[in-house]
């Protein structure tokens, strides 16, 4: 073994760190893997903010458990289990958010539509009698195990999606913005609605299985959410949500690597933190423009 | 059927779960916050996990960490109503913080007393004690009396925020209350009956009420009366055959009386039926 790749701990100088970080083969695949996944979160997760379907995504991540879960117990690849039901899932919660949107009532509906794909998830579980495979890294991923070959179907799939949100970004940013007026446009928007949902579906889906769902649904959220808070430009929020996501990702396997603790709880703080800062940030700098405003009316 | 004592223990303490997610959950589709009824499910395992590390009180910290996460929601939410994104970062926040205390847990107590104390965060309904129950008729009592306590402010606030505040309705007094009421009832279920029961208990008995009734008092009892049905005829299928888990056909059962609803009401309207409700409050 080649003295670089003993593993020597934080040394403090940033250069041999630096080379640390990449000389094991394991650690290149999971920052690859990394950051693919973060460029298709930066990119779908500023659609899916912008389209309040936070929750909806949430449910989309779940559902590839039933159907693992379903495949498993009908003897079929995992493959068709995650993409039927993740198809599925598209299909059923593009139907919920119909035309006219009720938030109450599409709240509740997205609620039982993933408490009964849990349900199916556990009853499938409790028939199959057997060992799940790959349950807990369903969740959690095994990201210091991606091997290069996930890495080549990462980039597949995720270049496909984002490949497809780019191809439909200013219909669907209209669609998303003013349906009515998009509408009479001409632009189809309930077949965008499900398109997106099943582009998101899918994507999740794939990438859970690699880096696990937690990851994917953190990078999909608060750096998106992030980008919202400091600009209402499109491209400039497209941008600034890849970039963050792409930092946070970094920067948490740069410091599981250097630590014990695993890689999502830094991924999840890292982008949480920064999400509150911007939020904290705005609201005071409302209020300091709210009294300048007052003492002038005053003066 | 009711000879044996687990099977009494499951419909007294789910009847009174039940209970207080239909209560609840009313309020919670009406303001559109399954999400985080579903959110806190996940910080009672985050904060369960989190007393189990420092070596707290288990149940001192689910509860804790559910109530503090349901008003860290309202405040971070615009007007304290938890908008989605809000309640997804925070979401994403608590898996990670899960992911640590469960990595510093696995690897500081391997075969100490702790795992037992764990084992309490997957509830399970057909494997309650004595003292679960009666922990959970205590539980869901208080949630409903103040639940109750607050409806008719809460229900003005919920249909017309504006108009509300402008009455001088605390609204967002009420909103971080009803979030911290949420957190005692998310708490409570899941550490009881698990997660899912939570959150299928929460949405559908509710939805189903409101494509029934356009009327909150009828709405609310109605919601109840569904999410306490689904428990019965989920238990009772789950008890007949015995290889179904019983949360699942508990889910099975309430989603089945919401796509009921769907079914008598037919889609669309659901506007319309808002209006009402506004008319019938004011």
């Amino acid at each position: 073994m080649p003295e670089a790749a003993v593993f020597q701990g934080l040394s403090w100088n940033p250069l041999t760190d630096m080379h640390q970080l990449f000389a094991y083969p394991f650690m290149v695949n999971a920052l690859e893997a990394g950051t693919i996944v973060a460029v298709m979160a930066g990119v779908t997760g500023w659609f899916m903010v912008l389209r309040r379907q936070t929750f909806a995504g949430h449910t989309l991540s779940v559902i590839a458990f039933p159907g693992a879960a379903a495949a498993s117990l009908a003897g079929l690849p995992l493959a068709v289990g995650y993409f039927g039901f993740c198809g599925f899932g598209a299909l059923a919660l593009a139907g919920i958010a119909g035309s006219r949107r009720s938030l109450s009532a599409e709240s509740a509906a997205i609620g039982s539509l993933q408490a009964l794909a849990l349900a199916l998830g556990f009853l499938f579980v409790s028939l199959y009698h057997g060992i799940l495979n790959g349950l807990d890294s369903l969740l959690f991923g095994t990201f210091l195990g991606i091997t290069t070959e996930q890495v080549v179907v990462l980039l597949a799939v995720a270049g496909a999606a984002v490949v497809l949100v780019a191809i439909a970004a200013r219909p669907l940013f209209f669609a998303s913005v003013h349906p009515d007026v998009a509408r009479a446009g001409g632009v189809p928007v309930a077949a965008m609605g499900f398109g997106f949902l099943l582009v998101l579906g899918l994507a999740v889906a794939e990438t859970s299985q690699i880096t696990g769902a937690l990851l994917v649904f953190a990078l999909l959220v608060t750096p998106a959410a992030t980008a919202h808070q400091l600009t209402a430009r499109p491209v400039l929020g497209i941008v600034l949500s890849v970039a963050l996501a792409l930092a946070v990702t970094w920067l948490g396997l740069a410091l599981a690597y250097f630590s014990i603790y695993p890689v999502g709880f830094y991924v999840t703080s890292l982008s949480f933190g920064s999400y509150v800062v911007v939020r904290v940030g705005r609201a005071l700098g409302r209020r300091r423009q709210l009294t300048a405003r007052l003492a002038l009316e005053a003066a | 059927m009711f000879a044996h004592e687990f099977v009494r223990n499951a419909l007294i303490a789910g009847s009174f779960v039940g209970l207080a997610c239909g209560l609840v959950g009313y309020f919670v589709v009406l303001r559109a916050q399954v999400f985080a009824g579903d959110a806190l499910s996940h910080v009672a395992f985050t904060g369960g996990l989190a007393a189990a590390v420092l070596g707290l009180n288990i149940l001192a910290g689910v509860f804790a960490a559910t109530i503090l996460g349901g008003l860290l929601m309202g405040v971070l939410g615009d007007k304290a109503r938890a908008d989605d994104v809000t309640i997804g970062s925070l979401f994403a926040w608590t898996l990670g913080l899960g992911v640590l205390f469960l990595t510093i847990f696995t690897t500081q107590d391997s075969a100490g007393n702790g795992t037992a104390g764990v084992r309490v965060l997957f509830g399970s309904i057909f494997g309650l004690s004595r003292t679960d129950v009666r922990n959970s008729v205590v539980l869901a009592v208080l949630a409903g009396v103040l639940l109750l306590a607050i409806a008719r402010p809460l229900l003005f606030a919920s249909l017309d925020n504006a108009v509300a505040a402008a009455r001088g309705v605390p609204v967002r007094a009420l909103g971080l209350g009803f979030l911290a009421l949420l957190g005692l009832v998310a708490a409570q279920a899941t550490q009881a009956v698990g997660a899912l029961l939570l959150l299928g208990l929460l949405a559908a008995p509710a939805g189903a009420a409101h494509r029934v009734t356009a009327r909150p008092y009828r709405g609310l009892l109605l919601s109840a009366v569904f999410s306490v049905g689904s428990i019965w005829i989920g238990l009772t299928l789950s008890y007949v055959f015995p290889t179904l888990p019983p949360s699942s056909m508990i889910i099975a059962a309430a989603v089945g009386i919401y796509v009921l609803a769907f079914a008598k009401t037919g889609s669309g309207g659901q506007a319309a039926r808002l209006r009402l409700m506004s008319d019938n409050v004011a």
